[in-house]
Protein backbone atom coordinates (compact mmCIF):
# COMPACT_ATOMS: atom_id res chain seq x y z
CA UNK A 1 0.00 0.00 0.00
CA UNK A 2 1.60 3.61 -0.99
CA UNK A 3 1.62 6.09 1.80
CA UNK A 4 -1.05 8.38 0.18
CA UNK A 5 -4.33 7.97 -1.28
CA UNK A 6 -4.79 11.12 -3.36
CA UNK A 7 -5.76 9.11 -6.36
CA UNK A 8 -7.55 6.44 -7.19
CA UNK A 9 -4.43 5.49 -10.01
CA UNK A 10 -2.19 4.94 -7.17
CA UNK A 11 -3.55 1.57 -5.83
CA UNK A 12 -3.52 -1.28 -7.96
CA UNK A 13 -6.10 -3.82 -8.51
CA UNK A 14 -5.05 -5.85 -5.82
CA UNK A 15 -4.69 -2.91 -3.32
CA UNK A 16 -8.41 -1.59 -4.80
CA UNK A 17 -9.96 -5.08 -3.98
CA UNK A 18 -7.97 -5.43 -0.74
CA UNK A 19 -9.84 -2.07 0.66
CA UNK A 20 -12.86 -2.74 -0.40
CA UNK A 21 -12.29 -6.22 1.60
CA UNK A 22 -11.04 -4.53 4.83
CA UNK A 23 -13.76 -2.13 4.69
CA UNK A 24 -16.50 -4.59 4.44
CA UNK A 25 -14.47 -6.10 8.24
CA UNK A 26 -15.44 -2.44 9.50
CA UNK A 27 -18.15 -2.34 8.85
CA UNK A 28 -19.24 -5.32 11.03
CA UNK A 29 -16.71 -3.28 13.70
CA UNK A 30 -19.59 -0.28 13.05
CA UNK A 31 -22.62 -3.29 14.08
CA UNK A 32 -20.97 -3.50 17.39
CA UNK A 33 -22.17 -2.33 20.95
CA UNK A 34 -18.76 -0.94 21.21
CA UNK A 35 -17.70 0.87 18.05
CA UNK A 36 -14.16 1.68 18.58
CA UNK A 37 -10.74 -0.58 17.79
CA UNK A 38 -7.32 0.26 19.51
CA UNK A 39 -6.10 -0.01 16.47
CA UNK A 40 -4.23 3.33 15.18
CA UNK A 41 -4.24 4.84 19.29
CA UNK A 42 -1.73 7.36 19.88
CA UNK A 43 -1.42 8.25 16.31
CA UNK A 44 -3.31 11.40 15.29
CA UNK A 45 -4.85 12.96 11.86
CA UNK A 46 -5.23 16.81 10.82
CA UNK A 47 -8.32 17.31 9.27
CA UNK A 48 -7.70 20.48 6.86
CA UNK A 49 -10.40 21.63 4.96
CA UNK A 50 -10.45 24.63 3.19
CA UNK A 51 -13.74 23.99 1.03
CA UNK A 52 -17.06 23.59 2.74
CA UNK A 53 -18.13 20.19 3.82
CA UNK A 54 -20.12 18.56 5.95
CA UNK A 55 -21.02 15.38 5.37
CA UNK A 56 -17.09 14.10 3.94
CA UNK A 57 -15.99 15.81 7.44
CA UNK A 58 -18.10 14.15 9.45
CA UNK A 59 -17.67 10.82 7.74
CA UNK A 60 -13.80 11.10 7.82
CA UNK A 61 -14.08 12.48 11.75
CA UNK A 62 -16.21 9.30 12.46
CA UNK A 63 -14.00 7.12 11.04
CA UNK A 64 -11.44 8.55 12.43
CA UNK A 65 -12.65 8.31 16.17
CA UNK A 66 -13.40 4.39 15.55
CA UNK A 67 -9.46 3.71 14.81
CA UNK A 68 -8.65 5.74 18.01
CA UNK A 69 -7.09 8.46 16.31
CA UNK A 70 -6.62 11.91 17.76
CA UNK A 71 -8.45 14.35 15.87
CA UNK A 72 -7.30 17.43 15.05
CA UNK A 73 -9.72 19.73 12.79
CA UNK A 74 -7.83 22.63 11.33
CA UNK A 75 -10.97 25.37 10.34
CA UNK A 76 -9.53 27.33 7.39
CA UNK A 77 -11.60 30.21 7.68
CA UNK A 78 -10.64 30.91 11.25
CA UNK A 79 -7.25 29.96 10.42
CA UNK A 80 -3.86 31.97 8.91
CA UNK A 81 -4.24 30.80 5.80
CA UNK A 82 -6.77 34.25 5.90
CA UNK A 83 -3.92 36.12 7.49
CA UNK A 84 -2.28 35.35 4.03
CA UNK A 85 -0.42 31.56 4.97
CA UNK A 86 0.65 30.04 2.10
CA UNK A 87 -0.34 26.51 1.72
CA UNK A 88 2.72 24.96 2.06
CA UNK A 89 3.24 27.14 5.07
CA UNK A 90 0.53 25.73 6.47
CA UNK A 91 1.26 22.22 5.66
CA UNK A 92 4.20 22.29 7.28
CA UNK A 93 3.03 24.42 10.50
CA UNK A 94 0.47 21.20 10.97
CA UNK A 95 3.57 18.67 10.23
CA UNK A 96 5.49 20.12 12.65
CA UNK A 97 2.54 19.55 15.57
CA UNK A 98 4.10 15.54 14.72
CA UNK A 99 0.95 14.43 12.89
CA UNK A 100 0.61 10.90 10.70
CA UNK A 101 -2.38 11.93 8.77
CA UNK A 102 -3.47 14.48 6.73
CA UNK A 103 -6.86 14.69 5.12
CA UNK A 104 -7.66 17.81 3.01
CA UNK A 105 -9.95 18.91 0.79
CA UNK A 106 -9.31 21.92 -1.46
CA UNK A 107 -11.24 23.39 -4.42
CA UNK A 108 -8.13 23.79 -6.45
CA UNK A 109 -7.37 20.58 -8.64
CA UNK A 110 -4.06 18.74 -7.80
CA UNK A 111 -3.13 20.41 -4.51
CA UNK A 112 -3.10 16.84 -2.35
CA UNK A 113 -0.87 15.65 -4.94
CA UNK A 114 1.47 19.10 -3.63
CA UNK A 115 1.10 18.33 -0.39
CA UNK A 116 1.93 14.39 -0.10
CA UNK A 117 5.29 15.20 -1.83
CA UNK A 118 5.75 17.77 1.06
CA UNK A 119 5.16 15.90 4.03
CA UNK A 120 5.98 12.72 5.74
CA UNK A 121 2.61 11.95 6.72
CA UNK A 122 -0.04 9.97 5.24
CA UNK A 123 -2.04 12.10 2.76
CA UNK A 124 -5.79 11.01 2.26
CA UNK A 125 -7.62 13.08 -0.84
CA UNK A 126 -11.00 14.17 0.28
CA UNK A 127 -12.40 15.82 -2.64
CA UNK A 128 -9.66 18.70 -5.09
CA UNK A 129 -11.81 20.63 -7.09
CA UNK A 130 -13.37 18.79 -10.41
CA UNK A 131 -10.33 15.85 -10.04
CA UNK A 132 -10.86 13.21 -7.81
CA UNK A 133 -12.21 12.13 -4.58
CA UNK A 134 -11.32 8.39 -4.19
CA UNK A 135 -12.88 7.70 -1.05
CA UNK A 136 -16.23 8.23 -2.40
CA UNK A 137 -15.42 5.94 -5.31
CA UNK A 138 -14.46 3.05 -3.30
CA UNK A 139 -17.64 3.19 -1.00
CA UNK A 140 -19.43 3.32 -4.14
CA UNK A 141 -17.79 -0.01 -5.00
CA UNK A 142 -18.56 -1.20 -1.73
CA UNK A 143 -22.20 -0.91 -1.77
CA UNK A 144 -22.10 -2.45 -5.34
CA UNK A 145 -19.91 -5.29 -4.25
CA UNK A 146 -22.15 -5.63 -1.30
CA UNK A 147 -25.28 -5.46 -2.70
CA UNK A 148 -24.44 -7.22 -6.20
CA UNK A 149 -21.93 -9.52 -4.96
CA UNK A 150 -18.92 -8.16 -7.00
CA UNK A 151 -18.03 -5.04 -9.29
CA UNK A 152 -16.56 -7.06 -12.38
CA UNK A 153 -19.02 -6.85 -15.50
CA UNK A 154 -21.82 -4.64 -13.62
CA UNK A 155 -22.96 -2.04 -16.44
CA UNK A 156 -22.93 0.97 -14.11
CA UNK A 157 -24.44 4.11 -15.31
CA UNK A 158 -23.18 7.54 -14.12
CA UNK A 159 -25.10 10.21 -14.96
CA UNK A 160 -25.80 13.71 -15.20
CA UNK A 161 -22.96 16.85 -14.51
CA UNK A 162 -20.09 14.35 -15.32
CA UNK A 163 -17.85 17.76 -16.76
CA UNK A 164 -17.63 18.99 -12.94
CA UNK A 165 -17.70 15.87 -10.74
CA UNK A 166 -14.85 14.67 -9.14
CA UNK A 167 -17.09 11.86 -7.76
CA UNK A 168 -17.31 10.81 -11.78
CA UNK A 169 -13.51 10.81 -12.35
CA UNK A 170 -12.81 8.90 -9.51
CA UNK A 171 -15.66 6.33 -10.36
CA UNK A 172 -14.70 5.75 -13.84
CA UNK A 173 -10.78 4.86 -12.62
CA UNK A 174 -12.23 2.70 -10.44
CA UNK A 175 -14.85 0.86 -11.58
CA UNK A 176 -12.61 0.25 -15.25
CA UNK A 177 -9.77 -0.76 -12.71
CA UNK A 178 -12.09 -3.76 -11.08
CA UNK A 179 -14.15 -4.90 -14.50
CA UNK A 180 -17.49 -3.01 -14.67
CA UNK A 181 -18.52 -1.24 -17.57
CA UNK A 182 -18.83 2.12 -17.74
CA UNK A 183 -21.63 4.75 -19.32
CA UNK A 184 -21.72 8.39 -18.70
CA UNK A 185 -25.07 10.18 -19.28
CA UNK A 186 -26.37 13.24 -19.47
CA UNK A 187 -26.29 16.76 -21.63
CA UNK A 188 -23.28 17.31 -24.39
CA UNK A 189 -22.67 20.59 -22.25
CA UNK A 190 -21.74 18.28 -18.98
CA UNK A 191 -20.19 15.63 -20.65
CA UNK A 192 -15.92 15.84 -20.90
CA UNK A 193 -15.18 16.20 -24.67
CA UNK A 194 -12.53 13.51 -24.20
CA UNK A 195 -13.90 10.98 -22.50
CA UNK A 196 -11.71 8.47 -20.61
CA UNK A 197 -11.46 5.49 -23.49
CA UNK A 198 -13.19 2.12 -23.02
CA UNK A 199 -16.05 3.82 -21.36
CA UNK A 200 -19.11 5.07 -23.65
CA UNK A 201 -21.18 8.01 -24.08
CA UNK A 202 -24.48 8.72 -24.25
CA UNK A 203 -26.70 12.13 -24.30
CA UNK A 204 -30.02 10.27 -24.38
CA UNK A 205 -31.16 9.35 -20.97
CA UNK A 206 -33.46 6.38 -21.53
CA UNK A 207 -30.38 4.98 -24.14
CA UNK A 208 -28.16 5.30 -21.08
CA UNK A 209 -29.55 3.84 -18.94
CA UNK A 210 -31.60 0.67 -20.14
CA UNK A 211 -30.34 -2.66 -18.95
CA UNK A 212 -28.14 -0.86 -16.12
CA UNK A 213 -27.49 -2.74 -13.29
CA UNK A 214 -26.27 0.82 -10.61
CA UNK A 215 -27.63 4.02 -12.13
CA UNK A 216 -25.72 6.62 -10.09
CA UNK A 217 -26.72 10.13 -10.12
CA UNK A 218 -24.87 12.91 -9.62
CA UNK A 219 -25.27 16.78 -8.12
CA UNK A 220 -25.67 19.19 -10.16
CA UNK A 221 -22.97 21.49 -9.22
CA UNK A 222 -24.46 24.79 -9.19
CA UNK A 223 -21.68 26.46 -7.67
CA UNK A 224 -18.94 25.47 -9.87
CA UNK A 225 -21.12 26.42 -12.90
CA UNK A 226 -19.89 30.15 -13.69
CA UNK A 227 -22.21 29.55 -17.04
CA UNK A 228 -25.42 27.81 -18.19
CA UNK A 229 -25.02 24.41 -19.30
CA UNK A 230 -28.70 23.83 -19.95
CA UNK A 231 -31.57 26.11 -19.90
CA UNK A 232 -33.68 25.33 -16.46
CA UNK A 233 -34.04 22.60 -13.58
CA UNK A 234 -36.68 22.10 -14.40
CA UNK A 235 -35.54 21.22 -18.28
CA UNK A 236 -33.09 18.91 -16.84
CA UNK A 237 -35.01 17.00 -14.47
CA UNK A 238 -37.41 16.37 -17.96
CA UNK A 239 -34.34 15.52 -20.15
CA UNK A 240 -32.00 13.67 -17.30
CA UNK A 241 -33.55 13.20 -14.01
CA UNK A 242 -34.40 10.01 -12.75
CA UNK A 243 -37.47 9.68 -12.22
CA UNK A 244 -39.60 6.43 -11.60
CA UNK A 245 -40.85 5.63 -15.28
CA UNK A 246 -37.58 6.37 -16.08
CA UNK A 247 -35.89 3.68 -13.68
CA UNK A 248 -37.89 0.53 -14.95
CA UNK A 249 -35.96 0.67 -18.15
CA UNK A 250 -32.83 0.05 -16.50
CA UNK A 251 -32.83 -3.85 -14.81
CA UNK A 252 -35.06 -4.93 -12.54
CA UNK A 253 -33.03 -5.20 -9.62
CA UNK A 254 -30.98 -1.98 -10.98
CA UNK A 255 -29.67 -0.35 -7.56
CA UNK A 256 -30.42 3.56 -7.70
CA UNK A 257 -26.82 5.74 -5.96
CA UNK A 258 -26.14 9.24 -5.36
CA UNK A 259 -22.94 10.57 -3.64
CA UNK A 260 -25.04 13.59 -1.59
CA UNK A 261 -26.31 15.79 -1.21
CA UNK A 262 -29.34 15.28 -3.59
CA UNK A 263 -31.13 17.76 -5.12
CA UNK A 264 -34.79 16.33 -4.96
CA UNK A 265 -36.64 17.08 -8.26
CA UNK A 266 -33.90 18.16 -10.13
CA UNK A 267 -31.76 15.26 -10.92
CA UNK A 268 -33.98 12.47 -8.90
CA UNK A 269 -37.32 12.43 -8.12
CA UNK A 270 -38.17 12.27 -4.46
CA UNK A 271 -40.17 8.89 -4.48
CA UNK A 272 -36.85 7.35 -6.68
CA UNK A 273 -34.56 8.55 -3.94
CA UNK A 274 -36.72 7.02 -1.52
CA UNK A 275 -37.89 3.39 -3.61
CA UNK A 276 -36.33 0.33 -2.14
CA UNK A 277 -33.69 -0.31 -5.12
CA UNK A 278 -32.22 2.94 -3.30
CA UNK A 279 -28.65 2.47 -1.52
CA UNK A 280 -28.27 6.11 -0.84
CA UNK A 281 -27.94 5.91 3.13
CA UNK A 282 -26.20 2.61 2.73
CA UNK A 283 -23.55 4.49 0.66
CA UNK A 284 -23.18 6.82 3.68
CA UNK A 285 -22.47 3.95 6.37
CA UNK A 286 -20.13 2.59 3.92
CA UNK A 287 -18.09 5.69 4.14
CA UNK A 288 -17.33 5.49 7.00
CA UNK A 289 -15.87 1.61 7.01
CA UNK A 290 -14.16 2.88 4.20
CA UNK A 291 -12.26 5.52 5.41
CA UNK A 292 -11.62 3.47 7.86
CA UNK A 293 -10.37 0.92 5.70
CA UNK A 294 -7.90 3.50 4.29
CA UNK A 295 -6.49 5.44 7.19
CA UNK A 296 -5.52 2.07 8.38
CA UNK A 297 -4.03 0.54 5.74
CA UNK A 298 -1.72 3.44 4.24
CA UNK A 299 1.95 2.76 5.27
CA UNK B 1 16.00 -24.52 5.11
CA UNK B 2 14.94 -27.79 6.85
CA UNK B 3 11.71 -29.14 7.19
CA UNK B 4 10.87 -31.89 9.71
CA UNK B 5 7.29 -32.92 10.47
CA UNK B 6 5.94 -32.96 14.04
CA UNK B 7 2.79 -34.43 13.55
CA UNK B 8 0.62 -35.87 11.04
CA UNK B 9 -2.84 -35.82 10.36
CA UNK B 10 -4.31 -38.57 12.97
CA UNK B 11 -1.88 -37.34 15.53
CA UNK B 12 -3.60 -33.92 15.26
CA UNK B 13 -6.94 -35.94 15.32
CA UNK B 14 -5.71 -37.57 18.82
CA UNK B 15 -4.99 -34.46 20.23
CA UNK B 16 -7.96 -32.36 18.89
CA UNK B 17 -10.15 -35.59 20.51
CA UNK B 18 -8.09 -35.21 23.88
CA UNK B 19 -9.09 -31.30 24.14
CA UNK B 20 -12.47 -32.22 23.76
CA UNK B 21 -12.59 -34.46 26.63
CA UNK B 22 -10.57 -32.06 28.44
CA UNK B 23 -12.76 -28.99 27.85
CA UNK B 24 -15.82 -31.37 28.48
CA UNK B 25 -13.75 -32.53 32.14
CA UNK B 26 -12.76 -28.77 33.15
CA UNK B 27 -16.30 -27.41 32.97
CA UNK B 28 -18.78 -30.06 33.77
CA UNK B 29 -20.66 -29.73 31.11
CA UNK B 30 -21.24 -27.34 28.08
CA UNK B 31 -24.18 -25.46 28.75
CA UNK B 32 -22.16 -21.87 29.42
CA UNK B 33 -19.60 -23.01 27.19
CA UNK B 34 -18.80 -21.07 23.67
CA UNK B 35 -15.43 -21.45 21.33
CA UNK B 36 -13.94 -18.31 19.91
CA UNK B 37 -11.15 -19.02 17.13
CA UNK B 38 -8.62 -16.59 16.13
CA UNK B 39 -8.36 -16.24 12.59
CA UNK B 40 -6.86 -18.19 10.52
CA UNK B 41 -6.05 -21.40 11.84
CA UNK B 42 -8.02 -21.20 15.18
CA UNK B 43 -10.85 -20.80 13.78
CA UNK B 44 -10.92 -23.96 11.89
CA UNK B 45 -9.59 -25.66 15.17
CA UNK B 46 -12.51 -23.91 17.37
CA UNK B 47 -14.58 -25.84 14.51
CA UNK B 48 -13.40 -29.20 15.11
CA UNK B 49 -13.51 -29.04 18.46
CA UNK B 50 -17.24 -28.28 18.43
CA UNK B 51 -17.93 -31.08 16.81
CA UNK B 52 -16.53 -33.93 19.45
CA UNK B 53 -17.71 -32.10 21.81
CA UNK B 54 -21.01 -32.40 20.18
CA UNK B 55 -20.06 -36.16 19.28
CA UNK B 56 -19.17 -36.97 22.90
CA UNK B 57 -22.34 -34.70 24.38
CA UNK B 58 -24.58 -34.62 21.71
CA UNK B 59 -24.88 -31.15 22.17
CA UNK B 60 -23.36 -27.97 19.98
CA UNK B 61 -21.08 -25.35 21.18
CA UNK B 62 -21.68 -22.48 19.52
CA UNK B 63 -18.43 -21.17 17.45
CA UNK B 64 -17.59 -17.66 17.07
CA UNK B 65 -14.32 -16.27 14.90
CA UNK B 66 -12.10 -13.68 16.31
CA UNK B 67 -10.11 -11.21 13.97
CA UNK B 68 -7.05 -9.32 16.38
CA UNK B 69 -5.36 -7.17 13.36
CA UNK B 70 -6.83 -3.86 15.01
CA UNK B 71 -5.53 -4.82 18.58
CA UNK B 72 -2.03 -5.87 17.94
CA UNK B 73 0.88 -4.05 19.30
CA UNK B 74 3.04 -4.37 16.23
CA UNK B 75 0.95 -1.79 13.47
CA UNK B 76 3.75 0.59 13.34
CA UNK B 77 5.97 -2.44 12.44
CA UNK B 78 3.94 -4.24 9.85
CA UNK B 79 5.46 -4.85 6.32
CA UNK B 80 2.50 -6.62 4.42
CA UNK B 81 -0.67 -5.43 3.24
CA UNK B 82 -2.44 -5.84 7.03
CA UNK B 83 -6.02 -7.33 5.81
CA UNK B 84 -8.86 -7.60 8.20
CA UNK B 85 -10.19 -10.95 8.18
CA UNK B 86 -13.78 -11.33 9.53
CA UNK B 87 -14.70 -11.10 13.52
CA UNK B 88 -18.02 -13.38 13.67
CA UNK B 89 -19.36 -14.01 17.25
CA UNK B 90 -22.72 -14.56 16.44
CA UNK B 91 -23.82 -14.98 20.51
CA UNK B 92 -24.02 -12.77 23.45
CA UNK B 93 -20.54 -13.63 25.19
CA UNK B 94 -21.33 -11.73 28.56
CA UNK B 95 -21.85 -14.90 31.55
CA UNK B 96 -20.24 -17.58 29.23
CA UNK B 97 -17.55 -19.40 29.72
CA UNK B 98 -15.33 -18.74 26.28
CA UNK B 99 -12.69 -21.00 25.25
CA UNK B 100 -10.13 -19.18 23.16
CA UNK B 101 -8.32 -21.63 20.53
CA UNK B 102 -5.55 -20.83 18.46
CA UNK B 103 -3.02 -22.67 16.58
CA UNK B 104 -0.20 -21.50 17.85
CA UNK B 105 1.31 -20.17 21.37
CA UNK B 106 4.49 -18.17 20.82
CA UNK B 107 5.23 -14.70 22.34
CA UNK B 108 1.23 -14.36 23.81
CA UNK B 109 1.05 -10.96 22.02
CA UNK B 110 -1.66 -12.48 20.37
CA UNK B 111 -3.76 -13.93 23.39
CA UNK B 112 -3.19 -10.31 24.56
CA UNK B 113 -4.70 -8.79 21.42
CA UNK B 114 -7.69 -11.51 21.57
CA UNK B 115 -8.31 -10.60 24.93
CA UNK B 116 -8.82 -6.91 24.17
CA UNK B 117 -10.96 -8.09 21.23
CA UNK B 118 -13.22 -10.68 23.44
CA UNK B 119 -13.87 -7.68 26.38
CA UNK B 120 -15.15 -5.03 23.34
CA UNK B 121 -17.99 -7.90 23.23
CA UNK B 122 -19.08 -8.28 26.18
CA UNK B 123 -17.76 -9.70 29.74
CA UNK B 124 -17.63 -13.08 30.21
CA UNK B 125 -17.38 -15.16 33.17
CA UNK B 126 -14.34 -16.60 32.48
CA UNK B 127 -11.72 -17.31 29.16
CA UNK B 128 -9.76 -20.16 28.66
CA UNK B 129 -7.26 -20.71 26.18
CA UNK B 130 -6.74 -24.06 23.54
CA UNK B 131 -3.74 -23.85 21.52
CA UNK B 132 -2.58 -27.22 19.50
CA UNK B 133 0.62 -25.73 19.59
CA UNK B 134 3.04 -24.14 22.89
CA UNK B 135 6.34 -23.61 21.51
CA UNK B 136 7.88 -21.47 24.04
CA UNK B 137 9.32 -18.05 24.01
CA UNK B 138 6.53 -16.29 25.98
CA UNK B 139 7.18 -12.45 26.05
CA UNK B 140 3.94 -11.78 28.38
CA UNK B 141 2.16 -13.60 31.61
CA UNK B 142 0.18 -16.22 29.43
CA UNK B 143 -0.33 -19.86 29.72
CA UNK B 144 -2.77 -21.99 28.11
CA UNK B 145 -5.37 -23.72 29.66
CA UNK B 146 -5.53 -26.86 27.28
CA UNK B 147 -1.94 -27.73 24.97
CA UNK B 148 -2.07 -30.37 22.11
CA UNK B 149 1.89 -30.48 22.39
CA UNK B 150 4.65 -28.95 23.65
CA UNK B 151 7.41 -28.21 21.08
CA UNK B 152 10.81 -26.39 22.61
CA UNK B 153 11.92 -24.57 19.79
CA UNK B 154 14.63 -21.90 18.93
CA UNK B 155 13.96 -18.63 18.15
CA UNK B 156 14.74 -18.16 14.62
CA UNK B 157 12.32 -21.70 14.29
CA UNK B 158 9.43 -21.57 12.84
CA UNK B 159 6.08 -23.85 13.46
CA UNK B 160 3.65 -23.93 10.21
CA UNK B 161 0.80 -25.80 10.90
CA UNK B 162 -1.29 -26.95 8.04
CA UNK B 163 -4.94 -27.83 8.16
CA UNK B 164 -6.68 -29.75 5.64
CA UNK B 165 -9.33 -26.82 5.54
CA UNK B 166 -6.93 -24.84 3.79
CA UNK B 167 -4.09 -27.27 2.60
CA UNK B 168 -3.60 -30.44 0.42
CA UNK B 169 -2.09 -32.23 2.98
CA UNK B 170 -2.45 -31.72 7.08
CA UNK B 171 0.57 -32.36 9.42
CA UNK B 172 2.44 -29.63 11.73
CA UNK B 173 6.15 -28.71 10.33
CA UNK B 174 9.14 -27.62 12.36
CA UNK B 175 11.02 -24.86 9.50
CA UNK B 176 14.38 -24.26 11.26
CA UNK B 177 16.28 -21.68 10.32
CA UNK B 178 19.65 -21.08 9.06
Amino acid sequence: MPKDLVSIKDISKEETEALIDTALSFKAVLRRDIKKVPALRGKTVVNLFFEPSTRTKTSFELAEKRLSLDVINFAVSSSSVVKGESLLDTVRTIESYGIDYLVIRHPSSGVPHFIAKQTHASVVNAGDGINEHPTQALLDAVTMKERKGGVKGLEVAIVGDILHSRVARSNVDCLMKLGASVRLVGPPTLIPLNPPAGVKVYYDMDDGIRGADVVMMLRIQLERQGKSFFPSTKEFFKYWGLSAERLVLADKDALVMHPGPMNRGIEIASDVADCPQSVILEQVTNGIAVRMAVIYMLQ
Amino acid sequence: MMNKELLNKQDIERILSRIAHEIMEKNKGPEKLCLVGIQRGGVHIAHRLSARIDMIEHVSVPVGSLDISLYRDDISRRKKLPIVRKTDIPFDISEKVIVLVDDVLFTGRSIRAALDALMDFGRPAQIQLAVLIDRGHRELPIRADYVGKNIPTARNENIEVQLEEESAEEKVVLISGE
